[in-house]
């Protein structure tokens, strides 16, 4: 079937218009961290939401990371308001703080860069569709269309981040590379809408390519909350060292709260980056008569599992955690991108799919 | 140094392991290597090296020796994808190219090195599993500690006050968890509560099955075999190492255990996008087969397509390239015909398949002829220049470069059918020409006449027989279950103490542990006589990879104040400073 060239147009387009409201959504949230309003002292944890990301390992730490508890310390020994369910004042579990969260209303700021998302997402997704559409395929054959593609999982991972620990801090961190990416992709390495070739002819893109599209999606996020956290790392021990924070670092989380919040995100993503790789050794076996080859792509994709599968367990092992870990961690990801971009573009092996020379 | 350093498996999900308290540990039985340290004899030293081995930061260190030495079989080429680039890298680099072939920097994944790292880590694996799978068993049936004094003080807890007599709030506590399927242990006014075994199952099944991965995967070597043939149009093939072009078996293989299928390529269709920006590249492949699973069996047809390869009896063949093969007439000097056949050209890589190869006529007479030659699928000529417009043969001809003398293939080292030994030929004054097909040149002096009479397409197949490839789906699939198992399951244990109301006399206010608030929000505890009980309910979790044990502490909150029927909110504040003892004593009577 030919090309729908009205369609392709159309997602062009669309996807032009992403880049322009996430740009705005970018400059919304650096607005949130520029005039927004501070989490300073005690009253940190009822101006700006916290992460209620409070749970076992919670035990003993300091007592920010469980959300609204400093506050009602700091307020003159109110209790605060009992979460229904819990009940009773003396539950010290997270839920009671994140109803409490509930009741702080998010700045301005943060509510336009939210909804600034939303309707790039929007946008986005109809621009992937209608990419889709237009050839009449799923719309993951080459660089234009994965990075398009991961670029929307890392802003969905972002905004479901937002709905679940209210990590409105990482807007400005996430925006960044995802504007980047999409501009990328407007000018080197956009690709004319087409056919797939035959070697992609198989269902199973829709299984290994969407898995391996979200867990990068994912993993993005992950090291940008992980860079945040080596900067929050640093700046706290300046300040243990008696030096004044600097400005954006006041703003931001405490250093353990983003270490959790990557890790979490990790965690979610691992298990489906590793069912990317089932999925892909499946098809190859499909396709070219082996699971496993050791074709640069797939090789790279082990040494990615590998490091990822380093810094879980470099987290668990004492004397590797923090600081070490988070290097790991970026490590990992550095290797996922040149699997995505290096390996696509400089190395030749049966995954060349890039669709550029 | 305890149950950490054991484990090359060591739980990448535990969080903060260290920080845990008391109550989390299994008992003695974790304890094990905090053993007084002997004096070392050799077996002291082989159980220090053991140890050493099967420790996580050896197994981290091997995990990263494993990712790097990945890299250069990547970044060099392979003898296992493309032995002619390694050939050529070896080439182009005279001090290198040598040394690090003889490191086996072409064979990173067969090399001798790289199997030192993946066997030690997954030594360090199988030293480290067995044993926890052991301790796991052990502790599955071991009942959860005793419940601390003061259960409200865990880093999630609660107290309040029942009107139920103590006895009868212990029941319901009881009954409520045991429903939930906590696995329980009771003592006198108090109930612990366990659950989430399933996690350390499921993180030991994980690594398990990394080793029956590697295990599927060594099962394939030495009992599968590999094989390429190259197969033209009306042309087939019987499944035996003759007719192979390469045949690589695996050790136990013999020539006998190869599946008797026979094989015959009847048409090979290609197409291709015929405008726009991608215009040439290939849209589809087809290869209609027909075949025979027995020599005597029926005969079935085959549409054989990329990723969708042929299955006969286990055996698989996959179509796994495709080229065309010019035909020709070749009459010689004395009139014969000296060739009548097609002859597969390679493609040379461009996009529109323009294709090289060689015809070798060792019957000609009075002397062999030999010629190079350029198959152009769509021919156009520009400036001159020959060349190829698209990839479909839409207008096809060929151009060759006549020799004569001696092909050199009775003697020497053997030679590759794609190419020509010119040293003992000398090349015939007759200038390049395209042929269209039908057409023909005459060779100078009476050498002979060369017609190109039409053209046929070719296929590379593969066939691969691999037994370890369902064992290796399986563990995959049980790897990833573990793995989601782990992450997803959460070991906790909960904690249910009742005293009557008004004895507890050492629980009054404060502050509380590390945290604080337990919001001593002014209601006055104890001190009220008569019925009733006080209830303090506390908990934690080892291992909230995913979260969500405060919502279930709060939900089971709210589930055992209704089985104590609605209990009032005044509550004791809870108890004073921390009693570290209390953590583990057992119930004083």
């Amino acid at each position: 079937m030919p090309v729908n060239l009205g369609m392709a147009r159309l997602s062009d387009h669309l996807l032009l218009l992403t880049v322009v409201i996430y740009s705005l959504a970018m400059l919304a949230f650096a607005g949130e961290l520029a005039y927004g309003r501070r989490r300073t002292g005690a009253a940190a944890s009822q101006q700006e939401p916290e992460l209620a990301l409070a749970g076992s390992a919670a035990v003993g730490g300091p007592a920010a990371l469980r959300g609204g508890q400093p506050a009602s310390a700091g307020s003159g020994g109110q209790a605060p308001p009992p979460a229904q369910g819990a009940g009773g004042g003396q539950s010290r579990g997270g839920a009671a703080d994140a109803a409490a969260d509930q009741a702080v209303p998010a700045g301005l700021w943060v509510r336009a860069a939210l909804a600034l998302t939303a309707v790039g997402l929007a946008t986005h997704v109809v621009g992937i569709v209608t990419r889709g559409l237009a050839a009449h395929r799923i719309p993951w054959g080459n660089m234009y269309e994965f990075v398009t593609a991961i670029t929307c999982g890392a802003v969905l991972v972002f905004l479901v981040l937002v709905l679940r620990y209210r990590a409105y801090f990482l807007g400005l961190f996430v925006m960044v590379p995802v504007v980047l990416g999409l501009g990328l992709c407007a000018t080197v390495l956009y690709t004319a809408a087409g056919p797939l070739m035959p070697a992609l002819h198989s269902y199973w893109i829709a299984i290994h390519v969407t898995a391996a599209i979200i867990s990068t999606g994912i993993f993005m996020v992950a090291a940008t909350t992980t860079v945040m956290y080596l900067f929050a790392e640093r700046s706290a021990a300046r300040v243990a060292a008696g030096v004044a924070a600097g400005g954006i670092m006041r703003r931001l989380p405490e250093a353990q709260v983003l270490d959790r919040l990557a890790y979490r995100t990790v965690v979610f993503g691992f298990p489906i980056w590793t069912f990317a790789i089932i999925a892909g050794a499946i098809w190859a076996d499909q396709a070219w008569g082996r699971y496993w080859g050791w074709d640069p792509k797939e090789t790279w994709a082990f040494i990615t599992w590998v490091a990822y599968a380093c810094f879980l367990h470099a987290r668990a092992t004492a004397g590797w955690r923090g600081r070490k870990a988070a290097v790991v961690q970026l490590v990992a990801f550095g290797c996922l991108i040149f699997n995505l971009i290096g390996v696509n573009l400089w190395v030749t092996g049966l995954h060349s799919y890039a669709g550029i020379s | 140094m305890t149950s950490a350093r054991t484990s090359g498996v060591t739980d990448p999900v535990t969080e903060d392991g260290e920080d845990a308290p008391d109550l989390l540990k299994d008992g003695p039985q974790e304890e094990m290597a905090g053993q007084p340290a002997k004096p070392f004899g050799i077996m002291g030293w082989l159980r220090w090296c053991w140890r050493q081995l099967t420790s996580m930061r050896t197994a981290l260190v091997l995990l990263f020796l494993l990712a790097v030495a990945s890299v250069p079989g990547s970044m060099l080429p392979q003898n296992g994808t493309d032995p002619v680039k390694v050939q050529q890298y070896i080439g182009q680099h005279p001090l290198l190219g040598p040394l690090l072939n003889r490191l086996s920097f072409f064979d990173v994944f067969a090399a001798p090195w790289f199997a030192a790292i993946y066997l030690l880590l997954f030594t360090s694996l199988a030293g480290c599993v067995l044993p926890r799978a052991f301790r796991l068993a052990v502790s599955a049936q071991a009942k959860p500690p005793a419940a601390p004094r003061h259960p409200a003080r865990l880093p999630f807890g609660t107290a309040y006050r029942t009107a139920l007599d103590p006895p009868e709030a212990l029941a319901a506590a009881t009954g409520l968890l045991s429903g939930k399927g906590f696995r329980l242990r009771a003592g006198g006014g108090w109930v612990s509560a366990e659950k989430g075994y399933l996690r350390e199952t499921g993180n030991l099944l994980f690594h398990i099955a990394l080793l029956a991965l590697l295990a599927a995967i060594g099962l394939g070597a030495v009992f599968g075999y590999k094989a390429d043939i190259l197969l033209t149009e009306g042309d087939g093939f019987a499944n035996t190492v003759a007719a192979y072009d390469q045949y690589h078996p695996g050790r136990a293989v013999a020539p006998g255990d190869l599946q008797p299928f026979t094989v015959w390529l009847d048409r090979f269709d290609a197409s291709y996008v015929q405008s726009g920006p991608l215009r040439g590249e290939p849209s589809s492949f087809a290869a209609s087969l027909r075949y025979q699973a027995q020599p005597s069996g029926p005969m079935r047809r085959y549409d054989l397509q990329v990723n969708h390869p042929l299955n006969v009896d286990g055996a698989k063949v996959y179509l796994i390239g495709h080229g065309y093969a010019p035909q020709f007439r070749i009459i010689d000097g004395h009139g014969h015909v000296a060739l009548q056949q097609a002859v597969p050209f390679l493609p040379t890589g461009d996009t529109a398949d323009t294709s090289e190869g060689v015809i070798k006529v060792p019957d000609a007479q009075p002397e062999q002829l030999g010629f190079i030659g350029v198959f152009l699928p769509t021919e156009v000529a520009f400036g001159g220049q020959l060349s190829s417009a698209f990839p479909a043969a839409l207008h096809p001809a060929v151009s060759l470069v006549s020799y004569a003398g001696n092909l050199g293939l009775d003697a020497g080292p053997p030679q590759s059918v794609y190419q020509l030994q010119t040293s003992g030929m000398r090349r015939l004054p007759i200038a390049p020409q395209p042929l269209f097909p039908g057409q023909s040149i005459k060779l100078p002096n009476g050498a002979g006449t060369v017609t190109f009479t039409g053209y046929r397409q070719w296929i590379s197949l593969q066939v691969t027989y691999d037994p370890g490839r369902v064992p290796a789906l399986i563990s995959a699939i049980v790897a990833i279950f573990g793995l989601l198992v782990s992450f997803l399951v959460r070991r906790r244990r909960l904690f249910v103490r009742v005293r009557p109301a008004g004895a507890s006399a050492d629980g009054v206010a404060g502050d509380g542990v590390a945290g604080g608030g337990v919001a001593g929000d002014g209601v006055a505890g104890g001190g009220v006589a008569g019925g009733g009980a006080e209830v303090e309910f506390g908990g934690l979790a080892r291992s909230d990879v995913a979260g969500g044990f405060e919502e279930e502490f709060a939900a089971l909150t709210e589930a055992l104040r209704a089985a104590h029927g609605g209990a009032q909110p005044a509550a004791p504040g809870p108890p004073v400073a921390p009693d570290e003892s209390a953590m583990t004593s057992e119930d004083r009577k």
